[in-house]
């Protein structure tokens, strides 16, 4: 193709109204997998974690899990979707070596969840997205190409294949093509996904952790002129984070928006998302994409969900984190936008744990949201895996209430908090932290300061007030600052006769 | 020959039982049979003469008790067995031992019995004659130039020539009911899912059946029982009680089927079976008639679809079945000489792994269910399975069980139906019909045919495999067993 002139996005979106769908697959968690016993832990070595059923060995046959059906019909129950009361799994027949029967149990015209829909929340403004269908697979293992310099097959001396993952169930979510969101569309599908997430999340089927794979999502654009028929749609895959379903969505639409603008048509194809340079790389041409030969898997049972099961299954599904989001935010005395740094950081169970501990909402999100996420931050990891815990935050500013810390020394036994030293009291008596209260030691201290500094106290004696704060200072030096300030202050001018 | 090796199953296990003889003896003798003559008939495509005689000191030592402890058996070689090599009769799985046995071979190992080896069979259970066999056919004792049936030959074969007492046999079309009707010998067919497919390697799964084969019918009912109820590794097995098949082959063996009402299907008539097993078969009838049965005529008018459907669902199934003999994780690996990519050695592997038989039923399946084609094909076939099933449904309203001849035509010679698929085909017109509907179905010895054997087929509704033995059993004792010449 010859390089064509890339429009701006916001010229792109001007000109062209996009149309966007999403498939997200979400790897359950599940203890064994989908049709087998074997577990499913991240990172194990690779086959180990094997038998002959999800190796595809000759005469194996598979038996479904129970766990991943009533996980699936969750998901499909708090999306909105109605529950089939009938429906078979099918084969997806396909050649590829990380699946071990060349063949994946998927489903096709009878998937167990259909029509639902989702309500995302940006900028104040509700979009509802509509759900096609949930359906429930097995993953496939993964394949890995060693001996070349890219990881890629290509210039790859071997190609190894680790059967781990192969069968661990798989539940698929796909929406309905959303049209009509304009210049917004990327950041839509970003907060379909971050919603999609948490509701997963909340109902406690999946770790939902993009960055291990457990939630995967590929995104499919399409550029039409105003009042004119969609377009063709690309699929794009590899979007291995929420940043990167904005990023993909919007280079697709500056993308095709070109090829459109110079008389090109856009080619029905699977795309790549590049992280690197947040653009996306044909992939294989969907026009001679394989047929699947779908046809209703003969070694499993029909799946028959009894309606009486489901409306349980119903009944007992937690609060849809969009309303409770909303209540939280009422109940913390939060502005939206407070609120959404608080969902982005990770710390809405965080606080609420805390607060149920003991503390503030405004103590309790002002650790979490200050030095914590500050911490978490700067060494990577994920704020609740931090080293602190809701009580521990709670006992901390317990501590500071009662005036036994103030901030500064409370932040330094939050350190130590983090780094394993125990809870706060614990860290305030071994590192000798916490504020002196013992006025006798503190008037040595503020005697000691005036002594030193006879100029400064003979202003105070003056009448000259504010020159106290150096005194103080130096008394906060002597004390290692263990003591309480505005106490100090009030003793220098009692000395000095100053009220 | 060992008078051992003579006896069925029953008698074997009562003079194991009695201590009259050790189970390694029993086990001696059949291997020693083997040895004899098994480079003639080739019923054998593998011979565990080591684990044969390690069982069997097994149950001498542990005084193994149990209807069948320490009877040999012979298994069809598409059944998986641990560290004993499992071919399907396929090139393409030449040496590979399965990790796992199947949940019947658990089943007979913890019965006591005492494996001999594996039989062969067509290719992945594809064909009537054991022709399509990668490793040589195997040969009809009765007669040497004729097919032994298919595709489980090799088991039929086997109690036919006395190397064994008992076999196993897979049924997806007839293959242990046509195989037993032309060695003289009984083959078992239970209802699909009475027996476990776990470690059966599939070729038509939703048509797979594992079962029982013998001399006897009272030994088929014994295995049966054996291998026989739920297991909770198979989905589609049967989560209910094994119906007694013993105790009804021991109550048909009286004699006595008053009231039994056998049901003549009207359009299996005039089929095209030939003079000699239309004969036997009438005698049959009749000699069912003296001992108190009565015939009813049953009108089935979907079977004639019954060949078609089969010859879609079934190379359907196995196109996706079998996709996973591609080389990568076991068995035959052609062409991985570093410069072939992937595909290309996938490829080579499949098309030197696989015979001609194979290759034409994956390539039906494999268009029957392709884009724009399947609705007409798969989805009309299905729609016919149906229309079979509510023939039999209705059938057995009026019958008890319905009967008919077990396949056509007697033991034909090698060569002579495989120059057209369509010929070696109608092998199966009268077992066919059942597995669609899912029933059990038996073939016990009727008669001869120009001194060749002909078999007696017994169609029951779903679990309730107990009344074919019964009528099954009560013919045998009116007509005899056959035994073929002295090989």
């Amino acid at each position: 193709m010859t390089t064509t002139v890339l429009p701006t996005y916001e010229d792109a979106v001007l000109r062209y109204e996009p149309v966007i769908g999403l498939e997200t697959h979400v790897e359950l968690g599940t203890r064994t997998k989908m049709f087998c016993g074997c577990r499913t832990e991240f990172g194990a070595e690779p086959n180990t974690q094997v038998c002959p059923v999800c190796l595809g060995l000759p005469g194996s046959l598979p038996v479904a899990n129970r766990a991943g059906i009533e996980a699936t019909i969750r998901i499909g129950l708090a999306l909105n979707c109605e529950i089939a009361t009938w429906c078979r799994m099918a084969r997806k027949n396909y050649f590829y070596p990380d699946m071990p029967k060349n063949f994946q149990t998927s489903q096709y015209d009878e998937p167990l969840c259909v029509d639902g829909y989702v309500d995302v929340e940006l900028d104040g403004e509700t979009y509802r997205i509509g759900i096609e269908r949930v359906h429930l697979e097995e993953d496939t293992g993964k394949t890995l190409h060693v001996g070349g310099s890219t990881g890629r097959i290509h210039g790859a001396t071997e190609s190894l294949v680790d059967y781990n993952r192969a069968g661990i169930p798989l539940v698929e979510i796909v929406t309905k093509p959303v049209p009509g969101l304009g210049a917004k569309g990327p950041e839509v599908a970003r907060a379909y996904v971050t919603e999609l997430r948490d509701i997963v999340r909340s109902l406690g089927v999946s770790d939902v952790r993009m960055e291990q794979g457990s939630l995967r999502c590929d995104v499919n654009t399409s550029l039409n002129k105003p009042g004119e028929e969609w377009g063709t749609r690309s699929e794009t895959k590899n979007v291995n984070s929420l940043r990167s379903v904005e990023r993909a969505v919007r280079s697709e639409i500056i993308r095709q928006a070109g090829v459109l603008d110079s008389g090109g048509r856009v080619v029905q194809e699977t795309r790549h998302f590049q992280e690197d340079t947040g653009g996306t790389r044909s992939g294989r041409s969907k026009e001679t994409a394989t047929d699947y030969r779908y046809f209703p898997e003969p070694d499993l049972v029909p799946i028959a969900p009894d309606p009486a099961w489901v409306a349980t299954l119903k009944a007992a599904l937690p609060e849809r984190p969009s309303v409770r989001r909303a209540r939280l935010r009422e109940q913390w005395d939060l502005s939206a936008t407070d609120m959404e740094s608080v969902v982005n950081a990770g710390a809405v169970e965080l606080i609420e744990e805390t607060i149920a501990a003991g503390a503030s909402p405004a103590g309790a999100r002002k650790w979490w949201m200050g030095e914590l996420a500050r911490r978490a931050n700067e060494t990577g990891v994920e704020l609740s895996a931090i080293g602190a815990t809701p009580a521990q935050v709670a006992q901390l500013q317990a501590l500071v209430d009662a005036g036994k810390l103030n901030d500064k020394l409370a932040r330094a036994v939050l350190e130590g908090v983090v780094d394993g030293e125990g809870d706060p009291s614990a860290v305030m008596a071994a590192r000798g932290l916490g504020v002196v209260s013992d006025t006798g030691a503190l008037t040595a201290a503020v005697d000691e300061a005036i002594a030193a500094n006879p100029d400064i106290a003979a202003k105070v004696r003056d009448g000259k007030v504010a020159a106290a704060g150096a005194l103080v200072g130096a008394v906060m030096k002597t004390t290692r600052g263990q003591a309480d300030a505005k106490t100090v202050r009030e003793l220098i001018l009692e000395r000095l006769g100053a009220h | 020959m060992s008078e051992l090796t003579r006896m069925t199953a029953a008698q074997v296990a009562g003079v194991i039982a009695s201590g009259e003889v050790s189970a390694v003896e029993v086990a001696a003798a059949h291997l020693d049979r083997i040895e004899a003559v098994d480079r003639r008939v080739h019923a054998f495509l593998h011979v565990d003469r080591e684990g044969a005689l390690r069982a069997a000191r097994d149950v001498d030592d542990r005084k193994v008790t149990g209807p069948l402890a320490g009877v040999p058996v012979a298994v069809k070689d598409v059944v998986t067995t641990r560290g004993v090599p499992t071919t399907a009769g396929s090139r393409i799985l030449e040496g590979w031992k399965p990790p796992y046995d199947a949940t019947i071979v658990s089943r007979l190992r913890a019965a006591g019995m005492v494996m001999l080896g594996k039989t062969n069979m067509d290719e992945f259970a594809m064909g009537s004659s054991t022709e399509y066999s990668a490793y040589g056919p195997t040969k009809n004792p009765w007669d040497l130039g004729r097919i032994p049936g298919g595709s489980g030959g090799g088991s039929a074969a086997a109690l036919a020539a006395y190397e064994a007492p008992l076999a196993i046999g897979t049924d997806t079309g007839g293959s242990i009911r046509q195989p037993g009707a032309v060695t003289g010998t009984v083959g078992a067919k239970p209802t699909y899912g009475g027996t476990s497919r776990y470690g059966l390697i599939a070729f038509s799964s939703s048509l797979d059946t594992p079962g029982p084969c013998a001399r006897t019918v009272e030994d088929a009912a014994l295995l049966h029982a054996v291998i026989a109820g739920h297991d909770p590794c198979d989905s589609t097995s049967i989560p209910q009680p094994v119906p007694d098949v013993v105790g009804a082959a021991r109550l048909g063996a009286t004699g006595d089927l008053t009231g039994v009402k056998l049901g003549l299907v009207k359009e299996f008539a005039g089929d095209g079976s030939e003079p000699g097993v239309a004969a036997a078969f009438r005698e049959s009838l009749e000699a069912l008639v003296k001992l108190g049965a009565e015939v009813v005529e049953v009108s089935c008018p979907h079977f004639e679809y019954a060949l078609p459907a089969y010859y879609l669902i079934a190379p359907s199934e196995c196109s996706s079945n079998l996709a996973r003999f591609d080389g990568v994780r076991y068995g035959l690996r052609v062409g991985d000489d570093g410069a072939r990519s992937l595909e290309e050695v996938m490829s080579l592997t499949r098309e030197q792994g696989f015979g001609p038989e194979v290759k034409r039923r994956i390539i039906l399946g494999t268009y029957a269910l392709s884009s724009g084609y399947y609705d007409a094909y798969y989805g009309q076939a299905q729609k016919v399975r149906t229309l079979i099933t509510r023939d039999f449904q209705a059938a057995f309203k009026k019958a008890d069980v319905l009967v008919s001849p077990t396949t056509p035509f007697v033991a034909f010679p090698f060569g002579s139906r495989t120059s057209d698929p369509y010929q070696m085909y109608l092998a199966d017109l009268f077992t066919i019909p059942t597995n669609l509907y899912g029933g059990p179905a038996v073939s016990v010895p009727c008669g001869l045919s120009e001194g060749l054997p002909v078999g007696f087929q017994v169609m029951a509704p779903t679990m309730a495999d107990d009344r074919m033995y019964r009528v099954a059993a009560a013919l045998e004792s009116a007509v005899g067993t056959f035994a073929p010449p002295e090989l």
